[in-house]
């Protein structure tokens, strides 16, 4: 069946069977292969998307559910080749990863919670990632990393709400 | 060795390269790899513990459309040979697919190879496969037993390796003792579980022949492993070190995955790519972690100076035996601890049982050994009715007794224990501490204090291969480097291995930048494929801050030589009279730069010094400092070069009602020796210990009774989440070690060797004033619990 796909601004149209996860049709069908899979049945938040502004778990949807909807994947964050937005150089700068798998997920799951709450507390951080399972890190540089974006955030000229959509 | 100020780039607040791909989605995994024409494989897995295989009828997989073939044990083990045993053991033979029949729940029967994963799994479905049940073992004590059922009855029985080892004076020891004590320990089956599966894509070329293969690896000799089961040479198998590994932690060895696509993408003339789903990955990965009971009996003096140890591990390694035993060897390098124990009795037991394979975990069975160590301590301390820490510092070896042989047979090489424990303990204020237990105490709460003094033995050798195998008589480890400064004047440095995290990129660029005194960001790192690679081992046994780090290192003390040499010949003066500086070379005021030195070297035979090859490059490869000799007939050997040390103080609470512990305090002190990049140290310790979190409070693969896996996906088997992992303060002390290029020491198993005794410890002295004790890891928030409401059921039936 023909299923619409909204994703990063840029509408597509996929040939998907009913049962083709949202995950799946973004790693296959449009090779955003940012997106990870990691368990399947949502525990881990490794596929995590942004699905009109909010994370969501990309395996536990079906690409037809998707139709119609804003999708943000990891690769529509950047702002141009070469770049990086606020968060993922404050990922950097604390070194919020070791391997990178979770990553995409989590620097998605930073930028939503930064849009709604601009400063939040370590334990509003804690909770937000807590959907997001990292394995490498124990999650310290992670918490470091989003309270540095909030930091540069509150510091940026930029508006907040159009620096971390 | 060199103080940490002394350096340019080393031990300084610079980024992780790596972290710029990662951040934006861009890291190149296995699962991103997609080949032209490429299939698909599902697996056929048994449900039963132990079972014959009576027929596999797979005629209406094969009639679904997309289905290209359906494979058994029976066809793959006729064209390749069984996978390698650690031990000498050539009846525990191990094939991709179960031959004749099956030895635990999960084994791959057959495999499916459609046109998508999903076709593939449809059509698993539908093989039939007609089954005998069989008798069974799943208790490592039982299958100890010489009347349980052998796992393999070619094999005789279910013991892999039973030796025990005799260091020093123990039975003098013990007599002369004025106190003894025994208590068993038992660390449950866990594993690392990385969020990234295993996943291989295999691609035969016909007219080449050759077989490429990319896959989530992290394993030494894999090219090898390959080329050996399939019958190739070893040039046949071109292994591509360019892929991402989600995450490792020493279980990414999917060789059994390797061999079958490798078969399959041969048999079939298309790629073939198998990605575990995570049920896969659990029950059939053949990667879960050491499980295994401790008795110790230990022997010392009232005033809690420990003389002696004799400690048997039992392990059940699962139903085949692989590198699994071999976990036993590791911790031999570092039984004692860092305590000054004068004699061990060491008795290392490896059993199968129709349970999943276990696979090397972080630190080879170092935590669990600790772990026990550790707990023995802490019993040691409560026996004599002394401060646990104080009981530490009368054991502890001292600064000035390093390099300290341990009865073992190990040096270790430098260490200051007793001030890394001081520094600890002053940042974490002790007496506040205590007293902030004492409050949460009486206002009712369960409060406890653990504490781990622990060392990370980093630097791997395989020293344990010969000890444990005597056919094997590998003393050779070495990892490689190779330099090359380009036309134009660019750095280039190849490494020859994947990483799964460890930030080897920016390692050795750091490591080239600094001996060259260049910015380590203008060094480009490339990773051949191992066709076009140097010998290397893989990070395994937290060596590759040492070796690759070394390696580097010393390539570019090499590749320096020459660029002093030919800028010599320009200035006229011999080479021990130049100076080389940030690239250039200088002889009194007169200078050659780094522009020119290329030139020469790529331009201007003319130039160069006699004998001298044009280009600028070198290679170095390095052995591990130590390790370097066969074990002695008393078994004894010199295992990892580096020691690290460790040590942990937790305070947890519990609330007596709900069971569940929170650990409000969590302070490490840690001497990795030269740190080469802080931010890696920093989140190696904290990602271990949040592992070691896990292995304490959540994680285990539990079987029931009829051999049955319970924890198959991510509800049943727990990982700690932001919430579970509280922040963790770390407290820096450097030892620099004599045996490394900077006085680097390991530090990729940091927090994990340590944490499951600090917890486990915490949670003990908690309950301790119940009269309940933990003696099992884990220690799930059930257990807890249900003991903490017995033990007040009963106060309450004994009051008056």
């Amino acid at each position: 069946m023909k299923v619409s796909l909204t994703v990063n601004g840029e509408t597509r149209e996929i040939d998907a069977e009913p049962r083709l996860t949202l995950l799946d049709a973004l790693r296959d069908h449009l090779r955003l292969t940012g997106c990870h899979t990691g368990c399947e049945h949502g525990v881990c938040g490794a596929c995590t998307v942004l699905i009109d502004g909010a994370p969501a778990r990309a395996c536990l949807l079906f690409a037809v559910q998707a139709d119609g909807l804003e999708i943000t994947t990891i690769e529509g964050l950047a702002p141009a080749p070469g770049e990086l937005s606020l968060v993922q150089d404050a990922f950097c700068e604390t070194h919020a990863m070791q391997c990178g798998y979770c990553t995409p997920g989590m620097v998605l799951t930073a930028h939503a919670l930064l849009r709604d709450n601009p400063a939040p507390t370590r334990d509003a951080i804690v909770d937000a990632i807590s959907g997001n399972i990292c394995r490498c890190t124990g999650y310290g540089q992670i918490v470091e990393a989003i309270e540095l974006a909030a930091r540069r955030l509150a510091g940026s000229n930029a508006p907040a709400k159009g620096d971390a959509a | 060795m060199n103080a940490p100020s002394k350096f340019r780039y080393i031990s300084t607040d610079r980024r992780v390269r790596e972290d710029r791909r990662f951040v934006v989605g861009k890291g190149r995994y296995i699962a991103d790899l997609a080949a032209e024409g490429m299939l698909h494989v599902a697996l056929v897995a048994s449900q039963h513990a132990a079972a014959n295989i009576k027929s596999i009828d797979a005629s209406k997989a094969l009639a679904m459309p997309g289905v290209h073939a359906v494979i058994d044990g029976a066809e793959l083990a006729a064209a390749s040979e069984p996978l390698m045993n650690g031990l000498d053991t050539p009846n525990v033979r191990r094939h991709p697919l179960a031959v004749g029949a099956t030895r635990y729940m999960g084994e791959w029967v057959a495999a499916v190879v459609a046109d998508t994963r999903a076709l593939a799994e449809d059509a698993a479905e539908l093989v039939e496969v007609e089954y005998e049940a069989l008798p069974f073992v799943i208790d490592a004590e039982e299958a100890y037993t010489p009347a349980s059922t052998p796992v393999h009855p070619a094999h005789g029985s279910n013991v892999l390796l039973d030796r025990v080892f005799n260091w020093g004076d123990i039975d003098e020891h013990f007599a002369a003792s004025e106190r003894q004590l025994s208590l068993r320990v038992t660390w449950g089956r866990n594993s690392t579980v990385p969020i990234e599966t295993f996943g291989v894509l295999a691609q035969w070329d016909p007219w080449g022949q050759v077989l490429d293969v990319r896959a989530s690896i992290q394993m030494p000799k894999y090219a090898d492993q390959i080329a050996r089961a399939l019958r190739l040479p070893m040039n046949g198998v071109r292994v591509h070190y360019d892929v991402d590994v989600g995450g490792s932690y020493g279980v990414k060895r999917g060789i059994k995955h390797s061999v079958l696509v490798g078969y399959l993408a041969r048999k079939l003339g298309r790629p073939v790519r198998l990605i575990e789903d995570r049920l896969e990955n659990m029950r059939s990965g053949d990667a879960h972690g050491p499980e295994r009971i401790f008795d110790i009996d230990v022997a010392f003096n009232s005033d809690g100076v420990i003389n002696s140890m004799k400690m048997r591990a039992l392990d059940n390694a699962g139903a085949y035996a692989g590198r699994a035993p071999f976990q036993l060897g590791k911790p031999i390098g570092a039984i004692v601890g860092p305590y000054r124990i004068k004699s061990v009795r060491y008795h290392a037991v490896s059993v199968t049982t129709n349970k999943a394979v276990e696979e090397a975990v972080r630190g080879f069975g170092q935590s669990p050994t600790n772990y026990a160590i550790e707990t023995m301590v802490d019993r040691v301390a409560e026996a004599v009715g002394l401060d646990k820490v104080e009981v530490r510092r009368r054991n502890l070896i001292r600064k000035e007794e390093f390099p300290y042989l341990i009865p073992s047979g190990t040096r270790y090489d430098s260490g200051d224990y007793h001030a890394v424990i001081d520094k600890t303990l002053a940042h974490v204020g002790w007496r506040e501490l205590v007293a902030e237990r004492d409050a949460l105490r009486a206002r009712g709460l369960l409060a406890g204090i653990g504490i781990a003094a622990c060392l990370e033995p980093s630097g791997g050798n395989s020293s344990f291969e010969p000890l444990l195998n005597p056919k094997n008589t590998t003393t050779t480890w070495m990892e490689s480097c190779r330099l090359n400064v380009d036309a134009l004047g660019t750095v280039n440095v190849a490494i020859h291995t994947t990483s799964s995290g460890q930030g080897h990129e920016t390692l050795v660029a750091t490591a080239v930048g600094e001996a060259l005194e260049i910015d380590p960001d203008k060094i480009r790192v490339t990773r051949p494929d191992s066709l076009s690679s140097l010998p290397g081992n893989s990070p395994v046994g937290s060596r590759m801050a040492i070796m690759l780090g070394g390696a580097a290192f010393h390539a570019a003390q090499k590749l320096k030589a020459k660029i002093v040499a030919i800028a010599a010949r320009r200035l006229g003066c011999a080479p021990e009279a130049a100076v080389y500086r940030e690239g250039a070379v200088f002889h009194g005021d007169r200078e050659v730069s780094w522009d020119d030195i290329v030139t020469i070297a790529h331009r201007h035979f003319h130039e160069l010094p006699e004998g001298a090859e044009p280009g600028l490059e070198s290679t170095y490869i390095m052995q591990t400092p130590t390790g370097l000799e066969l074990p002695t007939a008393d078994g004894r050997v010199q295992m990892y070069p580096c020691h690290s040390f460790e040590f942990h103080v937790v305070l947890v609470v519990i609330d007596p009602d709900l069971g569940k512990p929170e650990l409000r305090r969590y302070v490490i002190g840690h001497d990795c020796g030269t740190v080469i990049n802080p931010h890696i140290v920093k989140g190696m310790t904290l990602g271990g210990i949040a592992h070691g979190i896990g292995a304490t409070l959540l994680e285990e693969f539990v079987y029931d009774a009829e051999g049955q896996m319970m924890s198959q996906s991510f509800m049943d088997y727990l990982m700690p989440s932001a919430h579970e992992v509280p922040r963790v303060e770390i407290v820096h002390h450097c030892t620099p070690s004599p045996l490394t290029v900077f006085g680097q020491k390991g530090s990729g198993e940091s927090g994990y060797l340590g944490a499951p005794a600090a917890v486990s410890g915490a949670i003990n002295d908690a309950t301790r004033p119940l009269g309940v004790r933990f003696n099992k890891l884990p220690i799930r928030v059930g257990a807890l619990a249900d003991a903490v409401a017995d033990a007040r059921e009963q106060r309450k039936d004994s009051a008056p």
